[in-house]
C-alpha cells in the first residue's frame, strides 16, 4: 500500500486536515493497522515540498492540525497515473514455492509433503479470508477476495506440481 | 464435540476398478467438511457410500451409532430419506414439478402432508432470494435459482446430514459463492452436518476443514494452530 499516493487519493476528494486524512486511511486502507500521526505530516510536508499538495487556512496558533492540506495539478497527474497504470504483477510466493520444491527434489527431500503443508496452510489462510468475508461488509469482502483469487491461484499452481513431481525430480537430478 | 458419520478402511471397485482403497474419514457433528482432490481420487464414490447409496466391499460406515453397511436396502433408504439431504452439481429438479413442489418433495416423501409441506417448502423462497418463482418449473430457472431451489429441496426437512457433490460446480463464481453462502448460513443455523466436495479451494474454504481423497485414500492435512 502506497501511503503517499493514497493520501493524495483521498485529497482528491476534497481539502483536509491531517486528521481527516488519517482517520479515513485508517478506516478504509488501515486494515487494523492504523497510519501513526507521525507518518502522516512527514508524507504531508514531503508531497508539499514536492509540489503535490499546498498548504492553506493556517489558523491563528501552532501545531499541525491547524492546516488544511490542497491538492495540485502535479499531486492530481500523479494520482491519476497511479490509478491508470496496472501494477507489476509480482510472482514472488511462487518463486519461493518454486524454489523450495526444486531443492526438496535435488535434495531428496518429501516435496510432495512440503506441497501437502503449503495446500493446507493456504486453505487455512482461505477459510480466514472466507469467514472476514461473510462476516464483513462490502469493503472487506472485495479485499477478501483479492487475496482469495491470490492464494487460489497459488493452490493451482500447487496441485499442478504435486502432480508432476515425479518427471520434475528427473529433470533436477539427472 | 462428537462423531456423527465415518467411514473406516471402507474398499470400494466398480467391477475390475478400485475406486476406494481402504478410506477413512470421521466428521463430527455440525461440522462443514471439504472433500477435496483430483478427478477420479473417489470422492463421489467416498460419498456415495457414506450416504447410504453405495455399500461398500469391506470396511464399515457408522452412522450415529449405526452400522450403515450392514443395513438392508430398505433401511438405508429410509435413512437417506429421513436423516439425509443431498445436493448434486445439476439440481436435479423434477420437470414435471413446480419449484415449491420440488422443495416440498423430501417432506412429502416422509409421510408430510401437502397442507403442511408446501407452505414449509414455500418459506425457504424468501430466505434464498427466490421470491416469486415458486410455481416456475425446472425448466423456466436460471441454473443459479435452480441450485438454490434443490438447496432449499435438500434442507427442508432438516437433515442431519448434507451431502453436497460440487453444488456450485455448473455456477459462476459470484452465483457459485452466494450458494455457498446460503448452504452454510442454513446449515449452520440448523446445526446440519455437511460434506461437500469440491475441487475448488474458494469453495472448500466455507468449510471448517478439508481432507483430499487421493488414490481411494483420505490424507486429513495435521490441523494447523490458529
Ligand atoms: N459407475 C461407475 N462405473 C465404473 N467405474 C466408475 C463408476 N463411477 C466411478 N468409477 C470409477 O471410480 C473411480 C473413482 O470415481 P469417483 O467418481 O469417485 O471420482 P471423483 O473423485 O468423484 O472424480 P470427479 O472429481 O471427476 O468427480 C474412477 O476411477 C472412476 O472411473
Ligand atoms: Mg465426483
Amino acid at each position: 500500500m502506497s501511503v503517499p499516493l493514497t493520501l493524495l487519493g483521498l485529497l482528491e476528494r476534497e481539502p483536509s486536515h491531517g486528521y481527516d486524512l488519517k482517520r479515513d486511511y485508517d478506516a478504509f486502507f488501515g486494515r487494523g493497522k492504523p497510519l501513526p500521526f507521525g507518518q502522516v505530516y512527514s508524507t504531508l510536508s514531503r508531497l508539499a515540498r514536492d509540489g503535490k499538495v499546498v498548504i492553506s487556512d493556517v489558523a491563528p496558533g501552532s501545531g499541525p492540525d491547524r492546516k488544511r492540506y490542497i491538492i495540485t495539478d502535479v499531486g492530481a497527474t500523479e494520482v491519476e497515473q497511479w490509478l491508470t497504470q496496472p501494477v507489476d504483477p509480482e510472482p514472488h510466493l511462487q518463486t519461493v514455492l518454486f524454489a523450495k520444491v526444486v531443492l526438496a527434489l535435488m535434495l531428496d527431500r518429501p516435496a510432495a509433503e512440503y506441497l501437502d503443508t503449503q495446500r493446507s496452510a493456504h486453505l487455512h489462510r482461505m477459510r480466514e479470508l472466507t469467514e472476514i468475508k461473510r462476516a464483513g461488509s462490502l469493503v472487506d469482502a472485495l479485499l477478501a477476495d483479492h487475496g482469495l483469487y491470490h492464494l487460489e491461484a497459488d493452490l493451482r499452481w500447487i496441485e499442478m506440481t504435486g502432480a508432476r513431481l515425479d518427471a520434475l525430480r528427473k529433470e533436477v537430478r539427472p | 464435540m462428537s462423531v456423527v458419520i465415518e467411514a473406516r478402511d471402507v474398499e470400494f471397485s466398480f467391477g475390475q476398478t478400485p475406486a476406494l482403497r481402504g478410506a477413512s474419514v470421521a466428521v463430527e457433528a455440525g461440522e462443514i467438511l471439504a472433500v477435496m482432490g483430483p478427478s477420479g481420487s473417489g470422492k463421489s464414490t467416498l460419498l456415495h457410500c457414506l450416504a447410504g447409496i453405495l455399500v461398500p466391499d469391506s470396511g464399515e460406515i457408522l452412522f450415529d451409532g449405526a452400522r450403515v453397511h450392514a443395513m438392508a436396502e430398505t433401511e438405508r433408504s429410509s435413512l437417506r430419506r429421513d436423516r439425509f439431504g443431498f445436493v448434486f452439481q445439476f439440481g436435479q429438479l423434477v420437470p414435471e414439478l413446480t419449484a415449491v413442489e420440488n422443495v416440498a418433495l423430501p417432506l412429502l416423501l416422509s409421510g408430510v402432508h401437502r397442507k403442511q409441506a408446501l407452505p414449509r417448502a414455500g418459506a425457504w423462497f424468501a430466505r434464498l432470494g427466490l421470491d416469486g418463482l415458486e410455481q416456475r418449473r425446472s425448466g423456466e430457472l436460471s441454473g443459479g435459482q435452480a441450485q438454490r431451489v434443490a438447496l432449499a429441496r435438500g434442507l427442508v426437512a432438516e437433515p442431519q446430514v448434507l451431502f453436497a457433490d460440487e453444488p456450485t460446480g455448473a455456477l459462476d463464481s459470484l452465483t457459485g459463492e452466494q450458494v455457498m453462502d446460503l448452504l452454510v448460513g442454513a446449515a449452520r443455523e440448523q446445526g446440519t452436518t455437511v460434506i461437500l466436495v469440491t475441487h475448488e479451494p474458494r469453495i472448500a474454504a466455507y468449510a471448517d476443514r478439508e481432507v483430499m481423497v487421493r488414490d481411494g485414500r483420505v490424507n486429513a492435512p495435521d490441523r494447523i494452530a490458529s
